[in-house]
């Protein structure tokens, strides 16, 4: 009969060798509100952003909304071609991020945002009026069912590597 | 040798100096806390505690303090008063250690036994009566699971832990600490690798440590014998947990890697003495990051089938090395105990079957 070692622990040496490897490697974790990771070009965030001059108040992102979510209230103004748009309402806190009021707008006039912290106090605070939504230049456009968008956007990060993170502070 | 003895009065000498260990283990029971949490970190690819203060430094602290804040729940049907009692019993006998451990050249802070290691070795099995008696308080099946577990490990590492302190104490001839410390120029590590070998792991498994921490076995019983603690309580067996750590460590430290001697002993002596102390617990942090939890009869096996009869067996050499060198081991042996503790380590894993019996699968 042939003798033969098998449970001497050169597994457990193996494992001890992994473990001390972790050692030398930089660790995963992102510190989150110090340091951020870029999204995905075409990502859903809160709140919709709407292009004033395009739009032409068809109120066709009202209709495919699935939860009722929009409210838009338009007159006819001065200009015969174009309605104003008096009132122009979404409740995110209702809103399940679709994104098919975005797809259904026939001149590209609604977006989604990028922004992602959409906690509020209040529930109120969760309507979100025409003003709010009215697009600015700070105001991240998500590249979602927006070609044109989505191409000046940087690169969707999974892990921050070496180099980004040796320039953050990574604790005070 | 006196400067550590400032005080003619007995009285004085045991207030102060049970007032120093005290502060000594607390802080240094903390310590260990950050110095686990964070030394997990990188282990695991992780940041570990770094928000409360610079490094995450004040994190213990904070832990302190929300623990000390949340209410204390007794159960209806628990035994009230050993449900009391069993978090203090648990944790004296863990400060009561620290009272031997010689922190510089000559003596112990409080008392200078000559039976030091005795003491120490009966007085930390103490501690798992505290356990048991949360775990049975407590009217909770898996609180007695984790306690009867406890029980169940103690005995069975109680055994190779004393029979490989045996063999340092044959070859320095003496039970007191401070002896063992000046028993030979080799750190006993080097000239007993095969019974630090052993002390390690049955001094892990004794504290509930590690690969082998069955009495709180998350996945299985919860949190063992302290599911029905909170508050104050909950924090005297964490502490007691800890404290365990430790003092475990700081014996090891002592017995195998020659506690406070260093270069300029004389000064810093309690410095090299924490050092060390260090060292080991940061050899259990890597032992336990790695290895999962081993299951009770694999424990069990591991106790009885391979640690025992190597301790009795390394027992053995050492005896008949120090009457083969008339008590005076040449340093050289060090090479043929580390060969023979190969040897031994080798045919000793062939003495237990892994899986317990389950029909092992072939690919």
């Amino acid at each position: 009969m042939k003798l033969k070692f098998e449970h001497y622990g050169k597994g457990l040496a193996k494992g001890l060798g992994v473990t001390f490897q972790h050692l030398l490697r930089h660790r995963i974790t992102t510190q989150y509100p110090e340091q951020r990771l870029s999204v995905s070009k075409r990502f859903r965030g809160y709140e919709l952003v709407w292009d004033k001059e395009r739009c032409t108040g068809c109120a066709t992102c009202a209709k495919s909304c699935l939860q009722g979510n929009i409210e838009i209230v338009t007159s006819r103004g001065e200009d015969e071609n174009k309605y104003v748009v008096e009132k122009f309402e979404v409740d995110t806190g209702r809103c399940i991020f679709c994104g098919l009021c975005v797809e259904s707008c026939p001149y590209d006039a609604l977006f989604l945002s990028r922004e992602y912290e959409c906690s509020t106090y209040r529930r109120g605070e969760l309507v979100l009026s025409r003003d709010q939504m009215e697009r600015t230049e700070e105001k991240q456009v998500s590249g979602y069912f927006r070609p044109e968008v989505e191409t000046g956007l940087p690169e969707q990060t999974l892990l921050l590597d070496k180099a980004g993170r040796k320039t953050q502070q990574l604790w005070q | 040798m006196t400067q550590l003895y400032p005080f003619d009065n007995y009285w004085a000498h045991f207030g102060v100096f049970t007032v120093v260990v005290l502060v000594f283990a607390l802080a240094g029971v903390m310590a260990f806390i950050y110095v686990e949490r964070r030394g997990f970190g990188p282990f695991q690819l992780r940041m570990g505690p770094n928000r409360a203060g610079p490094f995450g430094l004040l994190q213990p602290v904070a832990d302190a303090i929300k623990v000390l804040l949340k209410e204390d729940i007794v159960p209806t049907v628990a035994d009230k008063v050993v449900h009391f009692l069993a978090p203090v019993v648990g944790f004296l006998p863990v400060l009561l250690i620290f009272a031997v451990v010689p922190f510089h050249e000559g003596h112990g802070l409080l008392p200078d036994l000559n039976v030091g290691i005795l003491y120490v070795v009966a007085i930390s099995s103490l501690g798992v009566v505290g356990v048991f008696m949360a775990g049975w308080a407590s009217n909770n099946k898996y609180s007695l699971i984790g306690a009867v577990r406890v029980i169940a490990a103690m005995v069975s590492y109680e055994m190779p832990l004393v029979l490989s302190i045996i063999g340092v104490v044959l070859i320095s001839g003496s039970l007191s600490m401070n002896a063992i410390v000046n028993g030979h120029d080799i750190p006993f590590f080097l000239l007993t690798p095969l019974g630090f070998l052993i002390f390690l792991v049955s001094a892990m498994a004794e504290i509930n440590r590690g690969p082998f921490d069955m009495l709180e076995a998350d996945s299985e019983i919860v949190a063992g014998f302290h599911i029905e603690y909170s508050g104050m309580k909950f924090a005297m067996f964490y502490l007691a947990e800890y404290g365990h750590a430790l003092a475990m460590s700081a014996i090891a430290a002592t017995l195998f890697f020659r506690g406070w001697v260093g270069p300029g002993a004389e000064y810093i002596g309690v410095l090299w003495f924490m050092v060390k102390t260090l060292i080991i617990f940061v050899l259990m942090i890597w032992l336990r990051v790695t290895f999962p939890r081993l299951r009770i009869d694999q424990l069990m096996g591991f106790a009885w089938k391979f640690l025992f009869p190597l301790a009795l067996i390394n027992l053995l050499i050492i005896g008949g090395e120090v009457v083969g060198f008339d008590g005076d081991i040449p340093w050289w042996m060090l090479f043929v105990n580390f060969a023979v503790a190969g040897v031994l380590v080798l045919v000793g894993s062939k003495s237990y079957r892994l899986g317990g019996g389950r029909v092992e699968v072939k690919v």
